[in-house]
């Protein structure tokens, strides 16, 4: 059997997808996953490699959402002895450098051989070193995947085996001549060379060339022939060739194994990291209760936009929301008034969610989603050919490409790049047109004409939020439920900035 | 005017078998009706002029061996000669079909390979390289019959083809050599011999079956195994020629295995000369269709179609829809850049495009375009296009403008009228004359004048004309003239779209018919979504 980990899935490896979609990119651009990624990584690229395709490649079944959720629950309570053993595969990768000068041009099988040799045993030392920590460790950890890892690290690296390790690289030194067999390929040339074993106790002529004593011929290649001397090295390293591929195949297979181990880790040394990050700024985090799409959840107490808290390194602003059974989430209202913070927080928590990952809320519960899309509005981009609304529409028409029923689409100042009046019609159109699918939307919107339309048909699918706005025209950077307000709010950011210098507001 | 066509020899000097009825077979390139060899319908100065030359070199590049070029220039004369060849490509388009000729020419050049190293190599290695030519080629061609049969290809020419190597594979000659090969064949694989090599001495003996080591070391570690790693397998010479080691090596095992090495030199002397001069013919013309294939594939990727043209041979209406200049479109496209397409037709009474509007707008690409696809679809090809209907044509003769000739003492204008002159006196009521910017080295009111001349000259002949001209108001008023204009975008005229069309076009766009440009109307939507 193979040595597997899978500590990301009960049943596979973690791997990362071959193919990505466009529209990701814009996605982590807008939801700013980058500075989520950076807290998790903490200065280590691979932790941030896995994190980034963990939180983009999200988990749909359920079962596999509570698999890694059991699994944290475990590194959580035994952060160090995780980190350890994360250490112990980054230090077995450090032969990988070595290993790959092995690849290099100008190599010879006899030289391949011998490094690959070297190498092992170097190996073979940080393997005895894991199986020890699996003896050590294994009883304090309960969650399968943990458990599943020790008791596969103990059962396959036991003694005997480690033992046939180490015979097999000093017999790969061929201290006594090489014995090698072929047959006749095209052109006579030989091929399918086959290498085998000399046996010290035996004759090696009968146990060469068969019991039956058949006939042999030889001859001696003259010392001071120089070519034939090169030819004779190069007839031994046809011999050794195939022995020396599968011994470096096996070194690569070992390191591939601690890389195998390195990457399984390095999601949950992620979240122990943004966690402490979290902890640190006074944040809470949660571990989410994941629903199946049919039962349309979506409800939150306390949710807050992690990159924020990570960012400003404090505690931010908290939402309520009680979406259960909504196909859109129309938020309108004040203009910097917390309505795009509050669309992250709900795209991040859906992404920490679904890669099982603890979501930056008091208490969290949704429905799992097939893909989070974002279409923001962009700034004016120079080199774009086609103008501004078109672009808009270049790319959500992407977007329809790209999303199936149950997928999450977030949109935030959507088609405000024309005419308002233009605008609201194809953003209805495209809108009813996701949710009609089943699609779930939450769109953020300071233009009244869209929100207006939506009131007007009395769909009970939509939920109204409202940034929230005291009566002093002063914001909270809340947002409750509440009907849009036909009043602009750009005048009085105007007003500040224009009549009021001195009292300009920052967000949480 | 008059066709003359002149029979010659292939040019592949093949002399084919000709014994009973089922075992000869003509070509796949000409039926019966057709002259094995045609007369050239476009001048050479033509097929540069319309950048033929650029198409032919990129059809037939990487397959050089083959010396395809020629079928590209030679026109065909009749309807039933295109749709031979139209059939046999139409089988050709099938998956199936397809993949059974290309294996059947990649053996064919390994087959060639082998026995040109055969020539240069020693007795057990020639030898034995003959017998393993004389496996590879009777293997494809087996193959390819078998493949053939099987098939949906239902053309005259492949048909044909096929009932030739059904007779040709049940001969009694070939079906010996297959079993004699196949019997020499088994008996050297299943020789295996052993070497050791210790210091400076090497033993050669026979070997009875043992572990490999290699595998049990592999075995060893195979729990490790996540996925594919790298190959360090180092691989040995490509070569097929041996060092005077390994020729020791080889003689000492023929010493240990003479009777069947004896046999190996009996089987090259019995059957010398065993390829057929019609598979070989087969084997050079099938790939003028491979080529063509491939070439059109590569189109494909970027939306760009092509279509089978109805052809006639009136000299009547020609019509095109989504056409486009392939040599020019290959550069776009390698470049990243979109392809504009166009339509033209020339129907009724209708002979003589006119083409003006602005600089740099597509005009003579369009011109260009004109001749390819006739040219094209004049050899029996599909051309660039999702509609056509094509009236072949006896030549096609191209006016550009030229480089000035310095060691030339006539003036620009008078080479014009002498090449004018030269053209008008060679065509007829089948030729296409392509004129591109004529007499642009002139005064608009010269050009204006001889341009009227030449177009009244062109209309008696009643040849098809394509005229490029910056001369907006050179002709109207006469049903025989279509005039067409390069367009621009309608509120920004510096864009230039490389459409061509009878007449102007372009209407605002709102953001309405954005969306629906978009396709991002609720029905739309929810139909791209369900689909």
């Amino acid at each position: 059997m193979t040595l597997k980990a899978h500590l990301m899935y009960a049943d596979r490896d973690f791997s990362f997808r071959s193919v990505v979609p466009i529209t990701e990119g814009e996605v982590a651009a807008d939801l700013e996953r980058d500075a989520l990624v950076s807290a998790m990584a903490a200065g280590d690229p691979v932790v941030a490699e896995v994190a980034t395709e963990a939180l983009w490649n999200g988990l749909t079944d359920l079962a596999a959402i509570r698999y890694r959720q059991a699994a944290l629950g475990d590194a959580v309570a035994n952060s160090a002895a995780v980190r350890e053993l994360y250490e112990l595969a980054v230090e077995a990768l450090e032969a990988e450098r070595r290993a790959f000068l092995l690849g290099l041009v100008g190599r010879t099988p006899g030289s391949v051989l011998f490094r690959a040799v070297e190498l092992l045993e170097l190996l073979e030392e940080r393997l005895r070193r894991l199986r020890a920590f699996a003896d050590k460790n294994a009883a304090r950890f309960g969650s399968v995947a943990f458990t599943n890892l020790f008791d596969m690290l103990r059962r396959e690296l036991g003694d005997d085996y480690l033992g046939i390790v180490r015979e097999h690289l000093g017999d790969l030194r061929f201290t006594d001549g090489v014995l090698s067999s072929a047959r006749l390929g095209p052109g006579n040339k030989g091929v399918d060379y086959e290498l085998h074993r000399i046996v010290q106790s035996e004759g090696w002529l009968r146990r060469a060339f068969g019991a039956r004593g058949q006939q042999a011929y030889s001859f001696r290649i003259p010392d001071q022939d120089e070519g034939g001397a090169r030819a004779l090295a190069a007839l031994k390293d046809r011999g050794i060739a195939r022995v020396a591929d599968a011994l470096a195949r096996s070194m690569d297979h070992i390191l591939s194994f601690f890389k195998m181990l390195r990457t399984e880790l390095a999601f949950y040394v992620g979240c122990l990291n943004i966690r402490e990050a979290l902890a640190a700024a006074g944040a809470p985090a949660c571990t989410p209760t994941p629903c199946s799409a049919a039962d349309a959840k979506r409800n939150a107490t306390g949710l807050y936009d992690p990159s924020l808290a990570l960012t400003l390194g404090r505690s931010v602003v908290r939402n309520d929301l009680a979406a259960d059974g909504k196909a859109l989430v129309l938020v309108t209202g004040a203009n910097r008034g917390g309505k795009s913070t509050f669309l992250r927080s709900l795209g991040l928590a859906q992404l920490m969610m679904q890669c099982g990952m603890f979501v930056a809320a008091e208490r969290f519960e949704a429905s799992v989603c097939r893909g989070v899309f974002t279409h923001y509005k962009r700034q004016e981009d120079p080199t774009m050919q086609s103008g501004k609304f078109d672009e808009e529409l270049v790319r959500m028409s992407a977007i329809v490409d790209a999303v199936v029923p149950g997928s999450l689409v977030l949109l935030n100042e959507s088609f405000a790049a024309t005419d308002e009046r233009e605008g609201a019609e194809i953003a209805h159109q495209v809108v009813t047109g996701l949710i009609d699918c089943g699609v779930i939307a939450c769109f953020v919107t300071h233009q009244y004409e869209l929100a207006e339309r939506f009131m007007t048909e009395g769909r009970t699918d939509v939920l109204f939020l409202l940034a929230e706005r005291r009566d002093d025209g002063s914001r909270t950077f809340r947002i409750k439920p509440g009907r849009p307000l036909e009043t602009s709010y750009g005048k009085d950011i105007y007003d500040r900035i224009f009549d009021d210098a001195g009292a300009t507001t920052v967000p949480p | 005017m008059e066709l003359a066509r002149e029979r010659r020899k292939p040019a592949t000097n093949g002399s084919w078998i000709t014994g009973t009825p089922s075992m000869t077979f003509h070509s796949i390139l000409y039926d019966r009706s057709a002259p094995a060899v045609a007369d050239m319908g476009a001048t050479p100065e033509c097929i540069r002029d319309l950048n033929i030359d650029q198409i032919i070199d990129a059809i037939v590049r990487g397959r050089e061996e083959y010396d395809l070029a020629p079928f590209f220039l030679m026109p065909l004369a009749t309807m039933e000669a295109v749709g031979y060849r139209h059939e046999v490509m139409r089988d050709l388009q099938e998956g199936a079909v397809l993949e059974c000729v290309a294996e059947f020419a990649d053996a064919m050049r390994s087959t060639r390979k082998i026995l040109a190293h055969s020539a240069k190599l020693r007795t057990h290695q020639q030898t034995r390289l003959f017998l393993d030519a004389v496996r590879a080629y009777d293997a494809a061609v087996v193959r390819l019959c078998e493949k053939l049969e099987r098939s949906s290809a239902k053309s005259a020419g492949l048909r044909a083809f096929c009932a030739f190597l059904a007779a040709y594979v049940q001969s009694e000659q070939f079906r010996a050599r297959t079993s004699a090969s196949g019997a020499l064949l088994r008996e050297l694989d299943a020789i295996r011999y052993s070497v050791r090599i210790k210091e400076n001495t090497v033993t050669v003996g026979r070997y009875e079956d043992r572990p490999d080591y290699s595998d049990e070391v592999a075995r060893t570690f195979e729990k490790f195994n996540q996925g594919e790693v790298r190959d360090y397998l180092v691989a040995g010479r490509d070569s097929i020629e041996m060092n005077h080691v390994e020729e020791r090596i080889l003689a000492l095992v023929a010493r240990l295995f003479p009777a069947t090495f004896a046999k190996l030199t009996e089987f090259e002397e019995h059957h010398r000369s065993f390829v057929d001069a019609t598979v070989t013919r087969f084997d050079r013309e099938i790939q003028f269709y491979l080529a063509y294939l491939e070439y059109m594939n590569e189109f494909a990727a970027s939306g760009l179609s092509f279509c089978y043209p109805h052809v006639s041979t009136d000299g009547g209406d020609s019509a095109v829809r989504d056409t486009f200049d392939a040599a020019l479109a290959k550069r776009l496209r390698d470049a990243g850049r979109e392809v504009v397409v166009n339509d033209f037709a020339l129907t009724g009474g209708e002979r003589v495009l006119i083409v003006s509007g602005p600089n740099q707008g597509g005009k003579s690409t369009f011109a260009r375009t004109f001749g390819q696809v006739h040219h094209f679809a004049s050899i029996g090809c599909p051309v660039a296009g999702s509609a056509a209907r094509i009236a072949l044509f006896d030549r096609i003769f191209t006016h550009f403008e030229r480089e000035e000739r310095v060691e030339s003492l006539r003036s620009k204008l008078e080479d014009d009228l002498l090449r004018m002159r030269d053209i008008l006196r060679d065509a007829s009521e089948r030729s296409i004359v392509i004129l591109n910017e004529i007499f642009a080295s002139t005064t608009r009111s010269d050009a204006y004048w001889l341009g009227r001349q030449m177009l009244a000259k062109i209309l008696r002949i009643g040849a098809r004309c394509v005229c490029v001209t910056f001369l907006n108001e050179l002709a109207h008023g006469d049903d025989r003239i279509v005039n067409m204009v390069s367009t621009v975008v309608a509120d920004n005229p510096a864009v230039r779209t490389f459409k061509v069309v009878r007449r102007a076009a372009g209407e605002p766009s709102y953001a309405a018919t954005l969306a629906e440009k978009h396709r991002l109307t609720h029905d739309l939507v929810k139909a791209r979504i369900r689909s």
